[in-house]
């Protein structure tokens, strides 16, 4: 029998449900996330009038020169880049053996300790934590206490006295924001990292074993290349929340401003639209840099 | 000439279950030897304590002489094959091959060299450059096979090597492993469920079962001679009669041991050859096999024993009915008395 017309064919059918589910998360990233991201490049290419501070739709590349040839801002990159390096490595160095551990050495009651445990620190409220924190390390916080009573108040006051890092307290010092920065994204290099370290069957380390490998030959040749995209999706993480955030910074830690800081600023009180949103610009450009240079180490290979 | 291996007493147990519980066994240098159990038998269990992987509660692990009781798996001089076959994926299947000799620190030229030389041997020269998914597991099993090798191992130990294979490819590696085995004159151990691929691959054969090793003999000694209700019916599948019913048809024993294919049918109402063993019973059901043709005879309310006829050429013959009476007849040598 023929089909009638206005009818539609099985497959038709199958591919208007398919189109149906897939268009709303579709238009979502679409339209509320590529398509805002997109706005914020255009955005960043406009010209500002130089007497009524009004932004003029011209195209320049003024901003960006601005950007990157200004002392100032210069500051605000390097300080803000190496700051998430800093955070991501401490992240990192300090997650592995947690995940490690969680990943292959705990007992399955021990593991859901351990995942409540890191998650838990979450579904507290950032703000009352970062401000927790300032408590936490100021001059006469628990924190100098705590170094007070075991002794090592000389050590503390040493470490404050480093240049550019040090400060007049913990809370006020730029060692104090890192402290901070670390314990807010750790969880996010943990769990990825554990998700990753899980995966690998456990015969591999056997047969790693088997073939004459140290435990460190293992974990050097087998356990770490395997964990890579893990790792690589925890700096990601911890990376670009480092990058993008501003609160931390102004509520922790010395004066100098980070690239979140001088987004809020200038889109807000300073009213710089193109200069805000070419400071944004930057993280996502790193991002992808390092997306780039994580692929060619080959940190996806074992995907 | 020393064992190669050298079993004493292990047993290890896993909270209350026991898994391995006093083993003792000697492999010679250079022995095909298989551990044959079904699972859970301890089978397993002893061939990662052999590795390393494992530590037993108590006994002696002896390779070549050496106690290696507690050396960790790297520092022992044995080799696996994994079930899984357990390549890295990140490593080309040349570096895989070749891991053995990198964490020993072997030049890389030489340790190419050596690679291209195993993958030579287990007919995968070319495939140096892919990576482990893009072989299939015919081709993994052999790359496996020669990462386990590359560094001249005392022992391999093969943990169901062809458990994954199907059928045809699984015939084709039994006739390659045991034809590399001879070359090479590596003594094998490998471990399996597959009591035909035990059969055909081993010189020596050890049957698990409950942790314990039922029985340790040649195939042919296994297969014609068990000497317990489980060995007989898990190798080859023998009748097993017991009780009564094994006094009534005169033994041998309280229990004994009777192979399919060794009952004959005899046929209309010809009588037995002088001094076999006779009874009768009912068709329960009948196969046909092919080769042969496998029925079922309900012979008394406890006994229902198993009967093989080989196809003969130019036979005519139909099996018989379901629900008929045939009479069986076996000579008493091929009964064999069964251990309780």
């Amino acid at each position: 029998m023929a089909s009638r017309r206005g009818e539609f064919s099985p497959q038709g059918r199958q591919a208007f449900y398919f189109a149906l589910l897939l268009a709303p998360p579709l238009l979502w990233l679409g339209i509320v996330y590529l398509g805002s991201l997109a706005t914020l490049l255009l955005q960043s290419l406009y010209a500002v009038d130089e007497f009524t501070a009004r932004i003029v739709p011209e195209f320049t590349l003024a901003t960006y020169r601005q950007l990157v040839t200004q002392p100032a801002h210069i500051d605000i990159l390097l300080r803000t880049v190496l700051m998430a390096i800093a955070v991501t490595v401490a992240s990192a160095v300090i997650a592995f053996p947690v995940a490690l551990y969680m990943a292959r050495y705990a007992s399955p009651r021990l593991k859901a300790l351990f995942y409540v445990g890191v998650m838990l620190p979450m579904w507290t409220s950032y703000l009352v934590k970062v401000y927790a924190w300032r408590l936490i390390l100021a001059k006469q916080g628990i924190a100098s206490w705590g170094f007070e009573q075991v002794g090592m108040i000389g050590a503390l006051d040493r470490l404050l006295e480093v240049p550019v890092v040090g400060g007049p307290s913990l809370a006020s010092s730029y060692i104090g924001m890192f402290v901070v920065f670390v314990y807010m994204w750790l969880p996010f290099m943990i769990l990825p990292l554990a998700a990753a370290l899980e995966r690998v069957p456990q015969s591999l380390l056997q047969a790693s074993s088997d073939l004459g490998a140290s435990p460190a030959q293992t974990f050097r040749n087998v356990v770490l290349p395997l964990a890579l995209p893990g790792l690589a999706a925890g700096s990601i993480f911890t990376f670009s929340l480092t990058l993008g955030d501003y609160i931390i910074p102004s509520v922790v830690g010395a004066p100098g401003y980070f690239i979140g800081m001088m987004v809020y600023q200038q889109q807000g009180t300073a009213g710089n639209l193109p200069l805000a949103a070419a400071f944004s610009v930057v993280p996502i450009v790193l991002i992808g840099l390092y997306l780039m240079l994580a692929r060619r180490l080959g940190a996806f290979d074992a995907l | 000439m020393l064992p190669a291996i050298e079993l004493r007493a292990l047993r290890r147990a896993f909270g209350p279950i026991v898994a391995l519980d006093s083993v003792s066994l000697t492999i010679a240098p250079g022995e095909f030897f298989a551990l044959l159990g079904p699972s859970g038998s301890g089978k397993t269990t002893c061939l990662r304590l052999i590795a390393g992987f494992d530590q037993p509660d108590s006994g002696t692990i002896l390779l070549d002489g050496d106690d290696v009781t507690s050396t960790p798996p790297f520092a022992r001089d044995v080799n696996t094959v994994f079930q899984d076959y357990a390549l890295f994926p990140h490593m080309t299947v040349a570096d895989n091959v070749a891991y053995g000799l990198r964490v020993r620190g072997v030049a890389a030229a030489e340790r190419a060299r050596r690679a291209r030389e195993m993958l030579d041997l287990v007919r995968l020269g070319e495939f140096g450059t892919r990576r482990p998914h893009e072989l299939s597991g015919g081709q993994r099993q052999r790359v496996a096979l020669a990462r386990a090798l590359i560094n001249h191992p005392k022992v391999l130990l093969l943990d169901e090597p062809l458990g994954a294979l199907d059928l045809k490819l699984r015939e084709e590696m039994q006739a390659e492993l045991k034809g590399l085995q001879q070359r090479l004159g590596i003594t094998f151990v490998f471990v399996t469920h597959d009591q035909d691929e035990a059969l055909s691959m081993a010189d020596r054969v050890a049957v698990f079962s409950n942790g314990r090793i039922e029985q340790l003999d040649t195939p042919r000694e296994l297969y014609n001679r068990p000497q317990t209700a489980f060995v007989a019916r898990f190798v080859g599948s023998a009748n097993v009669v017991q009780g009564e019913t094994a006094q009534r048809l005169g033994g041998p024993g309280r229990a004994f041991a009777i192979r399919p294919e060794l009952i004959d049918v005899l046929p209309g109402t010809a009588a037995a050859p002088a001094g076999h063993v006779q009874c009768s019973g009912e068709v329960l059901d009948a196969l046909y096999h092919g080769a042969s043709s496998r029925m079922r005879v309900q012979v008394d309310a406890q006994t229902i024993l198993a009967v093989d006829q080989a196809e003969l050429r130019g036979a005519t013959s139909a099996m018989p009915a379901v629900g008929a009476l045939v009479r069986l007849a076996w000579h008493p040598d091929h009964a064999v008395p069964l251990r309780d």
